[in-house]
């Protein structure tokens, strides 16, 4: 557990005194949401048709920007290599990674969501799911990206190979995602799809760690 | 099982295997081909259209059972660093990827005169869509580093993480009831069950049958190529050795001109 409380507060210490790096995230975040109003004109009922699927698109696309940040800089400058030869369980390490780099990138994203859906004319109903949505598949996708981000450590194209990888595996998250806010808007219960997506989270935290401790393993060998 | 870590071994059993499969699937392709194609009767609703089925499913068959391989070797790779369970991975991706844009395509084309449309964003269709990304990202990212081996490992990895989808495939159709019909054939205690006639039944085991085993010799001829790949590989570097210890000079050179060192063949 000091391993885990260890890694975590130096992962916060470290975003927190390079705040731009989380700042761009949600800017990114911000940006290509506003884009959408252009790009399929200022129309309300056209927009709050869309408004849940733009956020969650826009969030992963974020996120998956973000996800670089994880573990990139401490392989490059040697940290890595002094982590797996700590001897501490590295599933731990990676969970506390994780955990930090959710609390850096996909809090801030859920945060300024309710702004964002206010200019897409998002229904007032769908506020709350939208957040609750988010907050239930974000961590989620900082899982899943943390495999993908183990595994194109040293590689010519990272960013590009990333893509590739991790978003064909955030198609369930978005489903449900989008689904969840669909289903209040039109007056359905959501219960269902956060139920679906809180399963998904729990299936990616008891997997994910082992399989990017596994990753890390081959990326310092 | 580990007596075939040894390329040797393994290929014995493999080249012992591949006139059966060569064999056995230019036999059913020859009997199964006329008779999906030309003498099986036309369905009672779809017609002629029926026929893009005996490719469709075979194809779709083998989209799964390769990634089923690959994740098998995938596994042997990563838990007892198992080389040729590797390599059959490896050889495997790429006949995985075609067979998956196959189904896609022969799908599309039989849900366009049938459903009316070429794609809908139905359970199966989909997660078939991201089976064929897992592919193209397994054959994208063993192929993304400096270092073959580093590639191999991340590769395997990312094929076991991916294979979370493949029940997801299997299950789709009973989970989500959408277009895609539900599985035709089942295996279950009494036997096998079908809903199906069998004058359609029959083209499509033989197909499925002669889509397989035209799977299995092209992997080991895909296995053959490999080794043969690596044994040449190995003599260059070899060569190269003795060529720099012959001639101090070349030592310092940081590239070899691989086209002015002496052939294989020639020694």
């Amino acid at each position: 557990m000091s391993v885990f409380t260890a890694v975590l507060a130096r992962d916060l210490r470290l975003a927190l005194r390079q705040s731009a790096d989380s700042l761009t995230v949600v800017a990114f975040f911000a940006i290509a949401t506003v884009l959408f109003p252009f790009g399929v004109g200022p129309e309300a009922s056209v927009l709050a048709r869309i408004a849940g699927g733009v956020v969650w698109v826009t969030a992963l696309l974020a996120a998956l920007l973000s996800l670089d940040r994880i573990f990139t800089v401490d392989y490059e400058d040697g940290t890595l290599d002094q982590l797996v030869l700590t001897g501490a369980p590295l599933p731990v390490v990676v969970l506390a990674k994780v955990v930090a780099h959710w609390l850096t990138t996909g809090v801030p994203l859920i945060i300024i969501s309710p702004v964002l859906a206010v200019t897409l004319h998002l229904p007032a109903a769908g506020y709350g799911p939208l957040m609750l949505a988010l907050l239930l598949g974000t961590p989620t996708v900082s899982l899943v990206g943390a495999v993908g981000a183990a595994l194109v450590l040293g590689t010519r194209r990272g960013g590009v190979l990333l893509s590739l990888l991790i978003l064909p595996l955030y198609i369930p998250v978005l489903i449900f995602g989008t689904a969840a806010i669909e289903a209040t808007v039109t007056g359905v219960s959501a219960g269902p799809m956060l139920t679906v997506l809180a399963g998904f989270m729990v299936l990616a935290l008891t997997l994910s760690p082992w399989a990017t401790a596994a990753a890390l393993r081959q990326a310092v060998e | 099982m580990h007596r075939f870590a040894n390329p040797t071994q393994f290929m014995r059993i493999a080249n012992a295997i591949y006139p059966w499969a060569a064999g056995l699937s230019v036999i059913l392709f020859l009997i199964g081909l006329p008779i999906a194609l030309i003498t099986s009767p036309p369905d009672y609703q779809q017609s002629e259209t029926v026929r893009i089925m005996y490719v469709h499913v075979p194809s779709a068959w083998l989209a799964l059972m390769i990634y089923g391989i690959m994740a098998g070797g995938s596994a042997a790779f990563l838990i007892w660093r198992h080389p040729m369970a590797n390599l059959a991975a490896k050889a495997s991706a790429p006949m995985g990827a075609v067979f998956t844009g196959l189904a896609l395509i022969t799908g599309m084309l039989w849900g366009q005169p049938m459903w009316g449309t070429f794609w809908v964003w139905d359970g199966r269709l989909t997660s078939f869509l991201i089976l064929f990304f897992l592919y193209l990202g397994y054959l994208a990212l063993g192929d993304a580093f400096e270092d073959s081996e580093r590639g191999d490992k991340a590769a395997a990895i990312l094929c076991l993480v991916g294979s979370v989808n493949i029940p997801i495939i299997h299950f789709s159709v009973e989970w989500w009831n959408t277009l895609h019909q539900p599985s035709i054939v089942k295996l279950g205690g009494d036997g096998v069950k079908s809903t199906v006639d069998g004058s359609i039944l029959l083209p499509l085991f033989l197909m499925l049958g002669a889509f397989t085993f035209y799977y299995f010799a092209v992997l080991v001829l895909r296995l053959r190529s490999e080794l043969l790949a690596a044994k040449i590989r190995n003599a260059r570097m070899s060569q190269v050795a003795t060529h720099a210890a012959i001639d101090p000079a070349a030592e310092g050179r940081l590239f070899v001109d691989s086209a002015r060192l002496p052939r294989a063949s020639a020694e």
